[in-house]
């Protein structure tokens, strides 16, 4: 098991490829220096036979991938300490590390475990001697203020992998201040060539594990979006050898035709309240492509664009009131706001020859699109207050950015090895990882919202 | 619309009216390596052998033949990121509109389509603006618009699976299916 935790992290510092029992494994392609180096120690299993699933790798992978942590490798440690009281701090001071996790898993009846750990400050604690005394109600107490977290909790084999996302959750906030995403999940369209039915939408863990077709089709599936409450999600299907937009239920299987109307039935994306959707529709006479924001409750529809050319991919502000949209009405495709309220549209995007895709950060203060410069298309953002502009990534036709619920990170699709792959890249431009996947084309991957 | 339609068709017969015409009277005169304009019956004891002569083709008739040709390639290219019909498509698309034409019942479907370039749902609309490019063309041919429907699949479709400048030229493609 320790061997196990130790390829891991070999498969990372080296960024080669492949677990053969991950449908989806993370590599990373581009150092991180910033990152700030933390200490992720396995957790000691006292128990039969072994244990389900390394919680510590699982942490440290999240971790790595948030592009903000430095997971230093088990052959760096100082020690393996399993409790607060084991811990030399110094040690792992001078190792640069400032908070560490230790655990242990437990083994309980009936195919159950007790996971105990602890996230604990050694900046802090070495300090403190590891005790602070403070007045409290005119009292002196006793305080271990640098053990930030200290959580238990009884589960079973295989809920390990989810367990351990719970954790980095839990570290990943209380060292940032910024809410994990680590429990999060991705739907994407897969195309396996030699099935039957080589079109198939899936949903996996934010990490590529626990893949899960929903749907197999002899015709091509596009655009998936998440219903704000994660529970359902809207796509573009050509079954009917046409396009149509179809809402289905994740958990029931339901599913339930939205448009299909002669022409183009695209891009769909709920609203943040989730009452409405905007999506594109080619129906009218005199327009080409154009937005339509219909009310999922009454039905009907609204067109929100009006011009000779393109209009196509839009995307809600969070505050339900803004939409950005791209359009060729300037001669190339370029990214513009339209207000709801007023119903006027305004460019946004000038660099380069051609931006596309656009969509808005949680925050509301960026723009993260598709961006096209000398024939190179990769994924760029602008801040909206600065105006400035900068493209995060360099691999080849990078398109279909999606935002983790966090704002932290972006997932995309891009080109490696003349095979449609999926990608992470960091929202500063700094940490990139690939998701090889073994088996198909993977394109369209859309972030859920946040789960819990 | 149907004085149009007539004009349209005589402009591109008239050129081939005149070839055959050439090649005709040519033919009458020099009696030709080819083709045996005498019929010749060669007396023998035995008995006869019969030889035929090849009728001479009407121009209508050879047009109908040229246009069955061109009616096997279904599929017309477009360059970059544009969607207007470009000029060598002009007989291909002229062969699908004279059959459409005399076969009102016969319905075509267009299908539009991208190369990798650019984001999926842009190339939807992209391969959509390209279908009916190639519609509106058949229609000023003639062609009624109940014959004709359009769908678009971007990029989801690659005729050719590799990422090379040539397999993007073979994808950015309409494809007239009956």
């Amino acid at each position: 098991m320790l061997k196990h935790f130790k390829n891991i992290l070999l498969v990372f510092a080296f960024g080669m490829t492949a677990l053969a029992n991950a449908a989806l494994e993370i590599v990373i392609t581009e150092g991180v220096d910033s990152a700030r180096p933390i200490g992720v120690v396995p957790f000691k299993y006292i128990g039969n036979g072994e244990v389900p699933s390394e919680i510590s790798a699982v942490i440290a992978a999240d971790l790595m991938r948030s592009g903000k942590f430095k997971p230093v490798s088990e052959e760096q440690m100082p020690q393996l300490p399993t409790t607060d009281e084991e811990v030399d701090y110094d040690a792992w001071v001078s190792l640069g590390v400032e908070a560490i996790i230790v655990g242990t898993v437990m083994q309980q009846p009936a195919n159950r475990y007790l996971v105990k750990y602890e996230l604990i400050d050694v900046l802090r604690a070495q300090i403190t001697g590891g005790e602070t005394r403070m007045m409290s109600n005119g009292k002196l107490m006793k305080s271990q203020d640098h053990v930030l977290e200290s959580r238990q909790s009884v589960i079973d084999s295989d809920s390990f992998r989810y367990y351990s996302h719970q954790i980095s959750d839990v570290v990943y906030e209380a060292l940032t201040g910024e809410r994990g995403a680590f429990r999060t999940k991705i739907a994407y369209v897969i195309v396996r060539e030699e099935q039957d039915k080589p079109y198939q939408l899936v949903v996996a863990d934010y990490d590529g594990f626990n893949e899960q077709v929903l749907l197999r089709s002899k015709e091509p599936l596009m655009s998936p979006a998440w219903s704000p409450d994660g529970n359902k999600l809207a796509y573009v299907t050509f079954e009917n050898r046409q396009s149509q937009i179809y809402v289905q239920d994740i958990y029931s299987g339901k599913r339930e035709k939205i448009t299909s109307y002669k022409g183009i039935n695209g891009a769909p994306q709920f609203s943040p309240d989730g009452t409405q959707m905007l999506v594109v529709l080619s129906k009218d006479k005199g327009g080409a492509t154009e937005v339509y924001v219909i009310d999922l409750e009454t039905r009907t529809e609204k067109r929100l664009t009006k011009h000779r050319s393109i209009d196509t991919e839009p995307s809600w502000h969070p505050n339900g009131r803004e939409i950005v949209y791209t359009s060729e009405r300037g001669g190339n495709a370029q990214i513009y706001k339209l207000n709801l309220d007023t119903g006027r549209s305004r460019r946004v995007t000038f660099d380069g020859d051609m931006n596309l895709a656009g969509s808005i950060t949680p925050d509301g203060k960026q723009l993260v699109m598709v961006n096209r410069t000398l024939g190179q298309y990769h994924i760029a953002k602008k801040e909206f207050d600065s105006g400035l502009f900068q493209v995060l990534t360099r691999t080849r036709l990078d398109e279909s950015p999606s935002i983790a619920p966090n704002g932290s990170m972006i997932i995309y699709s891009t080109l490696h090895n003349n095979k449609q792959v999926l990608a992470l890249v960091s929202m500063d431009g700094r940490f990139k990882a690939r998701l090889p996947v073994l088996d198909g084309q993977v394109k369209a991957p859309a972030w859920s919202p946040f789960l819990q | 619309m149907q004085l149009n339609k007539t004009l349209k068709a005589l402009l591109v017969a008239l050129p081939v009216m005149t070839l055959a015409a050439c090649s005709s009277s040519s033919g009458d005169v020099d009696g030709g390596e080819g083709q045996q304009t005498n019929a010749s019956s060669n007396s023998n004891n035995d008995g006869v052998d019969v030889n035929t002569i090849e009728r001479q083709k009407t121009p209508a008739e050879k047009l109908q033949e040229k246009y069955e040709a061109l009616r096997q390639e279904q599929i017309v290219y477009f360059d970059f990121d544009r969607s207007t019909v470009r000029s060598e498509y002009v007989e291909l698309l002229q062969a699908h509109a004279d059959f459409l034409v005399k076969n009102p019942s016969v319905k075509v479907l267009i299908e539009g389509h991208a190369d990798e370039r650019g984001t999926p749902e842009y190339n939807i609309a992209l391969g959509e603006s390209r279908g009916k490019s190639v519609a509106k063309y058949l229609e000023s041919l003639g062609v009624s618009d109940s014959q004709i429907s359009v769908v678009s699949y971007g990029e989801e479709k690659p005729m050719v699976k590799s990422r090379t400048e040539e397999a993007f030229a073979k994808n950015r493609r309409a494809v007239l299916v009956y």
